[in-house]
């Protein structure tokens, strides 16, 4: 199919003797919002380090818009459009909420060195935009009256929103959210569904997360991959996850007879 | 008071060049982790560009502003190249080995370039052209300003003005600061860290290069093992103010220059280098991380 914004070709990674993630392929479509859940320790975020180049898939490759991103390293794929936030918030902590977000949006910024110590008008104004661009995307995200603080300062779910604007901020074709719901208490992860929503309907973005929280899947994922011990053992919508034997046997062990 | 005072704008002078060799260290600490041992070395090469450049342009006999202008850009030109290339060649292979792999390498780099210096230089002093006539510019109640002290103070500070605008308001300096809080995310938010550590080491060494020309000027006797004393003095004062602090490295440098110059003043001379380290032994004590530093805590 032409749509398909994002493919896995039997990726692979092998640690040593342990295979986190045994060929493994799936296919995400443009502007969908697919999910990506299984047990504890069964792959996802090594799943993810292998789609932005983290980590070098062990063997297979995966495929952006129909073009192999093999072999190139993360800030390459970034800037071919893939994004990504952290199961553990990595903010670059000792920078300021604004800051964080402009070094996402700078990669796209073309002025010389020389244009930025002469302060020419190419500089100011690509500046200030950069600086509305990050205030708008702070805004949907209800965070632009932070914007001057210290990252580290803000409270934990406000940092797990501003890696989720940091990683907007890259202009990317699909965010890959890495458990953005952990931590969250219910009303915060209800404002989280509908934020993803939102975000997904606005930037016409294609959304793979990964989550634990099964309302949350349940609730918004139109396509789900279940992972276990790096395969993929179920793939399909809510409804025919939530009713899988293999899936729940995956969750809750085998029933002994 | 009035040697008070003259000791005091001496102090600042020496201070400002101490800084300026000081930010090389703090920013390759800031952004690798690693001490650039070899950086005091990049300072000499450059006072030899300028020295032979300026032999070679035949200006070293008509000192003016326009040798002043010429000597630093030649400088920071030699500097910077070098520093790119100890970067590719030394210490980027060890990019992902354990970090005393590098901090030995660097003291490798560090003696290569002081005894590869002496080979390709000779090892005899030699005296750095007259980059602009000394003069007393301010003369009064006891006072004097020359106009070395008056350039060393006004080139260091437009260098640090310069830098705080590079690193603060440009998106390399954005990327820089992200490099260093962490250098894989920042990747992953497009940023390409090879890049942004090939430029603090151009930055970093092109400062050591304005450095090299101020001291040319105001000391100019300048032989392979230049580096050595100074480096040391800088790379203290970057511990002292705290290091991977920009603004640490300034004031640490700042306290080495002047408390050099008071103990030289009103002690004697032989204790001037005994007392940079007894300062650092004692703020150590109180302080582990420096004046500026900052504990970092792992959360658990």
């Amino acid at each position: 199919m032409s749509d398909v914004l994002l493919e896995a070709k039997n990726i692979t990674m092998q640690f040593g003797g342990l295979k986190a993630v045994d060929s493994l392929a799936f296919k995400i479509h443009k502007g969908q919002l697919a999910g990506l859940i299984g047990p504890n320790g069964a792959g996802k975020t090594t799943v993810f380090n292998m789609l932005t180049g983290v980590y070098q898939p062990t063997e297979g490759e995966v495929i952006l818009e129909g073009q192999s991103i093999k072999g190139l390293k993360p800030f390459q794929i970034s800037q071919r459009g893939i994004a990504r936030t952290f199961q553990n918030i990595r903010l670059f902590k000792k920078l300021s909420v604004l800051d964080n977000v402009l070094i996402a949006t700078h990669q796209h910024v073309k002025y010389s060195l020389l244009n930025s110590l002469l302060l020419t008008k190419s500089f100011t104004e690509s500046e200030k935009n950069q600086k509305e661009k990050a205030m708008d995307l702070l805004k949907i995200f209800s965070l632009e009256s932070k914007a001057n603080e210290l990252s580290s300062s803000l409270p934990y779910g406000q940092q797990r929103k501003l890696e989720i604007v940091r990683a907007l901020a890259t202009d990317p074709k699909i965010i890959l959210l890495d458990e953005p719901a952990a931590g969250m208490n219910h009303s915060e992860t209800h404002q989280l569904m509908d934020t993803i929503a939102k975000i997904r309907e606005d930037f016409k973005l294609t959304v793979l997360l990964i989550e634990h929280d099964m309302k949350l899947v349940m609730g918004i994922c139109e396509n789900i991959f279940v992972l276990d011990h790096g395969m993929k053992i179920e793939e399909g919508q809510p409804a025919k996850i939530q009713n899988s034997k293999k899936v729940i046997e995956a969750y809750l062990g085998i029933e002994e007879a | 008071m009035q040697d008070f005072v003259q000791h005091l704008i001496n102090g600042i002078s020496l201070g400002s060049i101490y800084a300026l060799i000081a930010l090389g260290y703090t920013m390759v600490y800031g952004i690798l982790k690693m001490i650039n041992f070899a950086h005091s070395d990049v300072y000499m090469v450059g006072a030899f560009a300028s020295y032979y450049v300026a032999r070679w342009l035949g200006i070293d006999s008509n000192p003016s502003i326009g040798t002043l202008i010429i000597l630093l850009l030649t400088s920071m030109f030699f500097c910077s190249l070098l520093g790119l290339l100890i970067e590719r060649l030394a210490y980027r292979p060890l990019r992902n080995s354990p970090k005393l792999n590098i901090l030995i390498t660097a003291i490798g780099v560090s003696l290569f370039l002081e005894y590869g210096g002496q080979v390709v230089f000779g090892a005899d002093p030699k005296v750095f052209p007259d980059v602009m006539k000394d003069f007393v510019l301010f003369s009064g109640a006891g006072i004097e300003l020359t106009s070395f002290d008056i350039t060393v103070l006004i080139v260091s500070i437009l260098a640090m003005f310069a830098l705080d605008f590079l690193i603060y308001k440009t998106k390399l300096g954005k990327a820089m600061r992200a490099v260093s809080s962490n250098p894989s995310v920042a990747s992953l938010m497009g940023v390409n860290p090879d890049r942004i550590i090939s430029f603090t080491f151009i930055v970093g060494s092109a400062l050591a290069g304005v450095g090299s020309v101020l001291v040319g000027m105001k000391y100019p006797k300048i032989d392979p093992l230049m580096g050595m004393m100074i480096g040391l003095k800088a790379f203290v004062a970057a511990v002292l103010g705290g290091i991977g602090s920009i603004s640490g490295a300034v004031l640490g440098a700042l306290i080495m220059g002047l408390s050099e110059e008071m103990v030289v003043a009103y002690l004697s001379s032989t204790y001037r280098d005994a007392l940079a380290f007894g300062i650092l032994i004692v703020i150590l004590i109180f302080k582990p991380a420096g004046i500026l530093g900052k504990y970092s805590v792992e959360k658990v």
